[in-house]
């Protein structure tokens, strides 16, 4: 099994056609991802590529292309709305790469989404893959390989750096998630932590976290609570000053809340390998295996 | 982004929030004027943004416009928290009954917005928070709807005994949270919000807060802007769309992504050096942002090596390594240049960089390592 996405999503693009969404499309659909359609209002009737049919509305891409997930690439003051349109035509799994989206709009679209019980990944984050069979997103296919391991991570290429040494000790992952760097996200670390837990080939879980709220303490209690499998964390920007934005919009250590220290004591409690930097994460594991 | 004071207090004026008479400037002659025209007692505060202003001798009361000038005079180009004060606000010396707080932040644990209020205002709301945690008092606000009359009136009954003054910090509440909502806010805050002895509520200092996402669709606060407080440095980088914060040791770091900047940062700390920066390059990676990054970077007169550190996903090694040939083409680099690349046409990125005369590496560790040894030997 994988979490979230497998051979069985059937992918609607948001953005298709443009620069960025064309460009991730070509790379999921040579992955192997099932991508059933795209849209770009205006542009119904056209094709992709020759083959993936465009249409103007989610809703047409659900009811006449069949699409049961979305991955949203549509520039940052569209992107909210984008999310709205897709819950509202009814996917299960929302994955939205762009960046840029305002809090504030973040904060009104939880709850809608809740209501609705749509799952949505990110915004501003890399998306996920299960290797082997489907990739949402834009982790790069090629460092990935199939195998046992859960990833979940706050960050892009720091998550590309960690697979590549997975991949190249040989262990493989069932799904790398890319949960984004902003401050208000839809999946968060203990859904993920639920959801590998809860997967039988998962076996063990590497989750990659950040300067910046709360998330990873809360992550490190559910994990001394509900998860059985073993866990290793790596906690980026501990030498990041406080009040200064590291990049992500998330990334910021307000008074003395959201140090790297206090995240990788909590990992630490809650018995988490704490990895002191990213070539730890394979010897931790196999300590662990 | 952070609002100065008087930017802040502007907009809370124009969302109706009752605030004092008072005006900037950046000369002591215009504080005496303004003093003037106020008239009695007023106070001199610093538009720097940092607290503790007051500890700091960045605010000063003044019995009279010739005290207030002598007052701007110390307090114009000093420094607080290494940033230097360059304009003053003047308002008039408000007389207190009664000092509280009352704030709303984007709360990202409950994803909504949360209101905070007590009656201990006038102090570090999070020093009152650690010490005395029962006199703060939140709700949350349903972002859909705002915050709703009841809400504002329940924490208002926190702050006051008396209805009329119950009902005017409601108001005001109300009022601050449709300011923090135009303005784009992460961070809206009245402390203090102060009674008179006549029985007047007044918001007597105003902090903003901006995320910085809500700047592309709101001219209006994007122009309050202050580039004369902010390190050059930076906003040369945020001019060629790079993210860039300078830190103050000596090997400098040139990385795609923030959390692999980050953690490339931490390795060199691990590895017995301190980065001198936090640079993100981005996703694509064009020569000329490589050249004003290495531009930048060479512009910091601590650094001693520089080191790059490039994971090929959607970003290809071998733009990289063509963006360092043209770069160190166009501007001399005195500098040992350490390049890791791994990734998306890395075996290219590397024939490039061979044949321009770097060597590259493609761990992270080895190449850290090499970067932090050659900095110190250049200290």
């Amino acid at each position: 099994m994988s979490i979230f996405i497998d051979r069985d999503t059937k992918l609607v693009v948001q953005g298709i056609t443009g620069r960025d969404g064309s460009f991730h499309t070509k790379q999921m659909i040579e992955y192997g991802t099932c991508v059933v359609a795209g849209v770009t209002p205006g542009k119904g009737g056209q094709r992709f590529e020759d083959s993936v049919p465009i249409f103007n509305t989610v809703a047409e891409a659900v009811s006449e292309g069949g699409a049961n997930a979305s991955v949203i690439y549509v520039p940052a003051r569209f992107a909210a709305d984008a999310v709205y349109e897709a819950a509202d035509a009814g996917v299960e799994l929302i994955v939205c790469i762009t960046e840029g989206i305002p809090v504030q709009d973040m904060s009104r679209l939880m709850p809608y989404l809740a209501e609705r019980r749509v799952r949505l990944i990110g915004a501003n984050c890399p998306g996920a893959i299960s290797p082997g069979r489907a990739k949402v997103g834009i982790i790069p296919g090629q460092i990935c390989r199939e195998g046992r391991i859960g990833v979940v991570s706050r960050s892009g290429t720091l998550t590309y750096e960690i697979i590549h040494q997975l991949s190249a000790a040989g262990l493989g992952q069932t799904t790398c998630v890319g949960i984004g760097g902003d401050p208000i996200i839809g999946t968060n670390f203990i859904d993920c932590l639920a959801a590998f837990e809860a997967d039988d080939e998962t076996e063990a879980i590497v989750l990659i976290g950040e300067i910046g709220g709360t998330d990873e303490q809360q992550a490190a209690e559910y994990t001394a609570q509900h998860v059985t499998k073993p866990v290793v964390g790596f906690i980026a920007g501990q030498t990041a000053p406080p009040g200064r934005r590291m990049g992500h919009a998330g990334a910021i250590i307000s008074g003395s809340s959201g140090t790297a220290a206090e995240k990788m004591a909590a990992l630490e409690r809650a018995g988490i390998g704490v990895m002191k930097r990213p070539a730890d994460v394979v010897p931790l594991l196999e300590e662990r295996l | 982004m952070n609002l100065h004071e008087y930017q802040a207090r502007a907009r809370l004026k124009a969302a109706g929030i009752p605030v004092p008479d008072g005006d900037v400037a950046s000369t002591p002659e215009a504080v005496e004027q303004i003093a003037q025209r106020i008239g009695g007692g007023v106070v001199v505060k610093a538009q720097v943004h940092v607290g503790g202003r007051g500890k700091a001798g960045g605010i000063k009361l003044a019995a009279d416009p010739h005290e207030a000038r002598m007052n701007a005079e110390k307090i114009l180009g000093m420094e607080i928290k290494g940033l230097t004060v360059q304009k003053v606000l003047v308002v008039p010396a408000a007389e207190i009954a009664s000092e509280s707080y009352v704030g709303v932040i984007m709360d990202r644990t409950s994803q909504r917005p949360v209101f905070m209020v007590s009656p201990a205002g006038g102090v570090d709301i999070e020093e009152v928070a650690a010490t005395t945690p029962e006199k703060i008092f939140k709700a949350t606000v349903d972002p859909r709807f705002g915050i709703l009359p009841h809400q504002a009136m329940d924490l208002a009954f926190h702050l006051y005994d008396d209805i009329a003054q119950v009902r005017q910090a409601a108001t005001i509440m109300r009022q601050l949270y449709r300011a923090f909502v135009d303005a784009g806010a992460s961070l809206a805050e009245i402390n203090p919000l102060i009674t008179t002895p006549d029985g007047r509520v007044l918001a007597l200092d105003a902090k903003l807060a901006i995320d910085d996402n809500e700047l592309g669709r709101r001219p209006d606060v994007a122009e309050l802007r202050d580039l004369s407080v902010e390190e050059p440095s930076e906003v040369k980088a945020r001019n060629a769309s790079l993210s860039y914060i300078k830190l103050d040791g000596n090997v400098a770091c040139c990385v795609n992504g923030a959390g692999l900047a980050m953690a490339t940062m931490d390795l060199v700390k691990y590895y017995g050096g301190e980065p001198a920066n936090f640079l993100d390059i981005g996703g694509s990676s064009s020569p000329d942002k490589v050249v004003a990054a290495l531009e930048i970077i060479t512009a910091d007169p601590n650094v001693k090596s520089i080191l790059f550190n490039i994971f090929g996903g959607i970003t290809r090694c071998d733009d990289v390594a063509n963006g360092i040939v043209t770069a160190t083409g166009q501007i001399t680099i005195d500098l040992p240049i350490v390049i890791r690349l791994t990734g998306t046409n890395e075996e290219i990125a590397v024939e490039i960089l061979k044949r321009a005369g770097f060597e590259a590496l493609t761990d992270m560790d080895a190449a850290v390592k090499e970067a932090v040894r050659l900095a110190g030997e250049a200290a």
